[in-house]
């Protein structure tokens, strides 16, 4: 057929250096050393963030002005920014995933997200009471998981802290305003609280496993700060003349992915391009 | 709730230490505090700011357009009022 090729002695040092390089690259993915409770952490964390961030962008285009739009469009892309990050630091301990097969391929089952953040946005006062009660909590949680003995976790906190301190700020206004504002605006933020109060109990609660991983530094103990917590919704609801709903009976679950319905409706929007087209690029 | 019958503010936005406030827009809002939340909301999402104004649109002050002729044409002619008359020595630098 051909001659055999001539082979330069630079092309060969130059392959070599280069093949050198590049050993290991078909290796299986670099996984980190996490144990199972820590990556179910992380899942948490993101999945809070993640569908929070989807609820909050069902608000795009219908919100009550546009300068509300943006605030609320603002906070939905924090949180997914934070959700990307968490996602992210997970898929590093799970074989051939990344953020994105973690937010687009897992079903309802899978998601750990606590059950206030899937509960549906109803009127702007039910979504600003939700994200009262959730930024206050998440606020808090994030400042103690800024000394986290995982430096990841510790770094992750560290950037969304601020964003979280802006949300909190923000909600905790709006419901002062609309609790302190007409007759209707109170009514309708005290239904709001009234429908989130009862998912209050489940991000106080702590497993066993996760008990083990606040022994180790790397998990935040929500337990720690709930009379904190008790007492900054107190402040807040004083100074919107409103009382505190009834407590009733909490209900638990979607740590272990015992979810409301209203899950599955928002991952079937959340899901459905990439499902479908799964080759889509930006 | 429909934002309609919210005051208009406007919005000022330091870009960096030193510089003034520049006038980049308005935004609706009920009163001052959320006036400032929907500002930095609406202009600061790009990091354009570190330091934020609002002030109620009716609180400012404006000259009425119709007396633009005897508010500003009386200046038209007057350019000895603009330094430019002066010999300024070599050795003088950065005027």
């Amino acid at each position: 057929m051909s001659s055999p090729p001539i082979i330069d002695k630079k092309d060969v040092a130059a392959a070599k250096a280069r093949d050198g390089k590049d050993e290991g690259a078909f290796d299986a993915p670099v996984t980190r050393e996490r144990d199972q409770a820590s990556v179910d952490y992380l899942l948490e964390l993101g999945d809070d963030a993640l569908i929070l961030g989807q609820r909050l962008g069902e608000w795009c285009g219908h919100a009550p002005s546009v300068e509300v739009d943006l605030s609320l469009a603002n906070m939905g892309l924090d949180l997914i920014g934070q959700a990307t990050n968490w996602l992210g630091a997970a898929a590093e301990c799970l074989d051939g995933k990344d953020a994105d097969a973690l937010a687009f391929h897992r079903d309802v089952l899978d998601f750990k997200n606590c059950l206030m953040v899937e509960q549906p946005n109803g009127d702007f006062a039910q979504t600003m009471a939700r994200q009262f009660l959730f930024s206050t909590w998440q606020h808090m949680l994030l400042e103690r998981l800024t000394g986290s003995s995982d430096q990841q976790v510790r770094e992750i906190a560290a950037k969304s802290v601020k964003e979280v301190a802006y949300h909190r700020e923000l909600a905790s206004d709006w419901v002062i305003r609309l609790g302190d504002g007409t007759e209707e605006s109170a009514r309708r933020m005290a239904d709001g609280l009234d429908w989130n109060w009862r998912f209050i109990p489940e991000l106080f609660e702590v497993t066993k496993e996760r008990e083990e991983l606040i022994e180790r530094g790397i998990a935040a103990d929500p337990r720690e700060f709930e009379d904190d917590y008790r007492a900054a919704l107190a402040n807040i609801l004083a100074e919107a003349q409103l009382e505190a709903p009834a407590d009733q009976r909490p209900i638990l679950g979607g740590r272990r992915g015992h979810h409301s319905e209203h899950l599955g409706h928002l991952l079937a929007v959340m899901q459905f391009l990439p499902r479908t087209y799964p080759d889509a690029k930006w | 709730m429909t934002g309609h019958d919210w005051p208009l503010w406007e919005v000022f936005v330091r870009a960096k230490g030193g510089l003034a406030h520049r006038h980049v827009g308005s935004v609706h809002a009920p009163d001052e505090e959320m006036a400032l939340h929907h500002a930095r909301d609406t202009y600061t999402r790009r990091m354009e700011g570190v330091s934020l104004w609002v002030v109620k649109s009716n609180d400012i002050v404006a000259s009425d357009p119709d007396e633009a002729g005897q508010t500003f044409e009386p200046a038209r002619d007057k350019v000895y009022r603009h330094p430019t008359f002066y010999e300024i020595p070599d050795e003088v630098k950065h005027i």
